[in-house]
């Protein structure tokens, strides 16, 4: 049978198959698509800026030879306490709920090993992951499933979180199916039902109220720990600036392409803005309040790579933080069970109903014999060298800009391919010097 | 600092915490002075003795926030938000007026403001006894998660909003949208309500209600009948999503 294309069938490029599968599954079911994952469209994206090695105008440093440091201190404007964490590259928050008890250890064990953090997640803080993570930032939400104060002071930094990029302005809902009795006694709901996590914060409402906010979590944990404001990528410049203003210590900037572990299709897709375009937004708001360095800013969204952090860094973050990519590493997609990925109609790489909790790898999942599946050791060791080839490729990256640090990378490092890169991240055509929307 | 140290000085603290004094005197506290609410609170954390009073809070924020311990502090005038944040034990009383979020995310130990309170009283609270003698703004019992709370006079719309576990007591009146998106906590209103949030519902008093409620109003010291409250809660319609739903909210 020849394919459509070669029997000159054209695909309509508005109506595609995947559209078209849409309308159908929509006309069908009644109910919008949820998913988990990030925005899967292509956007403007680190891939779309080259850095400019050194040759004659800078010297570059030897590889495996000179010293490229990588450690980053996170929280040092208040806190007595900062993290100091030996890779920029963190591990972003995520649920136990969403994620199994086990996953959650390993993302610990994994995190830990390489001596950098990892974050709660909607449905508080576990044992398992407590106990396996060095560096654990507690994350505080507008559900406050599960938050008390005993796990608040346990925690080393602490996580305002506003918004994500899969979907700034949205709550969440885990759904019945993933709500066992665990997770159901960690968040006081009965077990079963389809639990709802609020989009907006239950005692306060906008910047003066957060500053207030903040100020009882400082005295609370006695001016211990880090407070980090977190937000989905969208009105970026004026958001930071708030947090900023609100006393954040770390700013966390979230672009379109995070992951979430539900979220209706139409919101990951269509709310909020990429990575790229956030993070000059986010560094220019800083900067203007002569706090740039000084609240350190982490950047997440699409970070796949040691080349995604470095540019990640040349444009002005202090550190990165990676969700979807860790459940990769963890096992999440793995070809091994490609065939129980297409008993529950997805494949192998294509995976991302994160929300349904039949999870062939053991990951998104809260079903026992699932989850057994996962081996936290395992699963952490394979996290711990992917997050040592993230670190080791920015620094080789850096080496060959002449950095003694990553955070030494510039913006003047760095070219884009395209005109919309070049626009969003406010870096020079490739072999000009046109900024766009800059130079006018 | 190294961070596995830190735990050890975390559970260090810890076990220092909890228990509390022997020293029964009266420390004073007075916030127009320096050290404010900081001090307060490193002194509350760390307690030298089980009585505190608070002079001069002035509308200062975060007054007796992460008490846990069992000793009892009086806040003589009115207080800003966050009253009383996340405690786990001990007796806070305002005699004042409260601002927002007074004893929000409590977990055990009781609070008591002799005043009104403003928006998002006892917000998300997983235990203990919050009682207002006055009046509640907005989104008191916003998200509680197993506190009581008793309010001697009314409360202002969406009050018990997404309320998932505990019971609230209203001696007077509630205002729009009670108990909207409420899971499995029990309202107990007196006086008339605005109109009902989705998915929330008059259901009937039984013998058990009116014991737990006669039980609250004697916590609470207030002299009102069982049998003048009507109780409200979940219909349970919403907790599995359809698109069915989506004209209900």
């Amino acid at each position: 049978m020849t394919s459509p294309a070669e029997r000159g069938l054209r695909e309509s490029a508005t109506f595609d198959r995947a559209t078209i599968a849409g309308i159908q599954h929509a006309a069908r079911t009644g109910v919008y698509d949820i998913r988990g994952w990030g925005a899967k469209r292509a956007v403007p994206h680190f891939d779309d800026l080259l850095f400019l090695g050194a040759s004659m105008s800078r010297y570059p440093l030897e590889g495996y030879r000179e010293r490229c440091d990588t450690d980053v201190v996170l929280g040092d404007r208040h806190a007595k306490f900062p993290l100091h964490l030996q890779t920029p590259v963190t591990i972003a928050g995520m649920s136990f709920g969403a994620l199994s008890a086990q996953a959650k250890e390993a993302l610990g064990r994994g995190a830990s090993e390489v001596g950098t953090s990892t974050t709660t997640g909607d449905g508080g803080m576990t044992d398992e992951e407590r106990g396996q993570s060095k560096n654990l930032v507690y994350q505080y939400l507008p559900s406050r499933y599960g938050m008390n104060p005993t796990h608040l002071r346990s925690a080393d930094a602490i996580e305002v979180v506003l918004g994500q990029g899969a979907k700034p302005g949205g709550g969440g809902m885990l759904l019945g199916q993933k709500i066992s009795d665990r997770v159901a006694e960690m968040r006081t709901l009965p077990p079963g039902i389809d639990q709802r996590s609020a989009c907006r914060h239950p005692d306060w409402t906008g910047p003066d109220d957060l500053a207030i906010k903040i100020g009882e979590l400082r005295e609370i944990t006695d001016w211990e720990k880090p407070v980090y404001v977190k937000v989905g990528a969208t009105r970026t410049y004026y958001d930071v600036k708030l947090a900023v203003a609100a006393g954040a210590d770390v700013v966390v900037v979230d672009g379109m392409q995070g992951g979430t572990a539900a979220t209706q299709e139409v919101f990951i897709e269509h709310v909020g803005i990429p990575t790229l375009a956030a993070i000059p937004q986010a560094v220019q708001a800083l900067q203007e309040l002569g706090v740039h360095r000084k609240v350190q800013l982490i950047v997440s969204g699409g970070i796949r790579t040691g080349a995604d952090v470095a540019k990640a860094m040349a444009l002005g973050a202090d550190a990165v933080a990676i969700g979807t990519a860790a459940l990769v590493a963890l096992g999440d997609n793995d070809p091994q069970y490609a065939a129980e990925y297409e008993a529950i109609g997805s494949a192998a790489g294509y995976y991302d109903d994160f929300q349904d909790g039949r999870d062939p790898a053991g990951i998104t999942t809260q079903d026992p014999e699932l989850s057994a599946r996962l081996d936290p050791v395992e699963a952490g060791r394979r996290l711990a060298n992917y997050l040592r080839v993230l670190t080791m490729e920015a620094q080789t990256i850096a080496r060959a800009c002449g950095k003694a640090h990553v955070l030494h990378l510039e913006p003047e490092d760095l070219v884009a391919l395209t005109i919309e890169a070049a626009a969003m991240a406010r870096v020079p055509l490739a072999g000009t010097t046109w900024i766009p929307g800059r130079d006018r | 600092m190294d961070a596995v140290a830190r735990d050890t000085k975390h559970q260090g603290e810890h076990a220092d915490r909890g228990a509390g004094p022997d020293n029964t005197e009266t420390i004073t506290f007075d916030l127009a002075e320096t050290g404010g609410v900081r001090s307060l609170n490193a002194e509350l954390h760390r307690p030298t003795s089980k009585s505190y009073a608070v002079q001069n809070p002035a509308g200062a924020h975060a007054i007796a926030a992460g008490i846990d311990a069992d000793i009892a502090v009086d806040v003589h005038g009115h207080a800003g938000y966050y009253c009383a944040g996340m405690n786990d034990g001990g007796t806070v009383t305002v005699h004042g007026n409260a601002g927002t979020g007074v004893a929000e995310n409590m977990m055990s130990g009781t609070v008591r403001v002799t005043g009104d309170a403003s928006q998002s009283a006892g917000a998300t609270a997983h235990g203990g006894l919050l009682i207002i003698e006055g009046s509640a703004s907005m989104r008191c019992g916003i998200s509680m998660k197993g506190v009581d709370i008793v309010v001697g006079g009314s409360v202002g719309s969406m009050s018990a909003f997404m309320a998932q576990a505990g019971r609230m007591v209203v001696c007077g009146d509630a205002g729009d949208g009670l108990g909207d998106s409420i899971y499995e906590a029990r309202l107990y209103v007196r006086g008339t309500v605005g109109t009902l949030g989705a998915d929330c519902i008059e259901k009937p008093m039984r013998d058990e209600h009116r014991a737990e409620l006669a039980e609250l109003l004697a916590d609470a010291g207030l002299p009102h009948d069982p049998a003048e409250f009507r109780r409200y809660g979940s219909g349970r319609a919403l907790y599995h999503f359809t698109s069915e739903h989506s004209g209900s909210y």
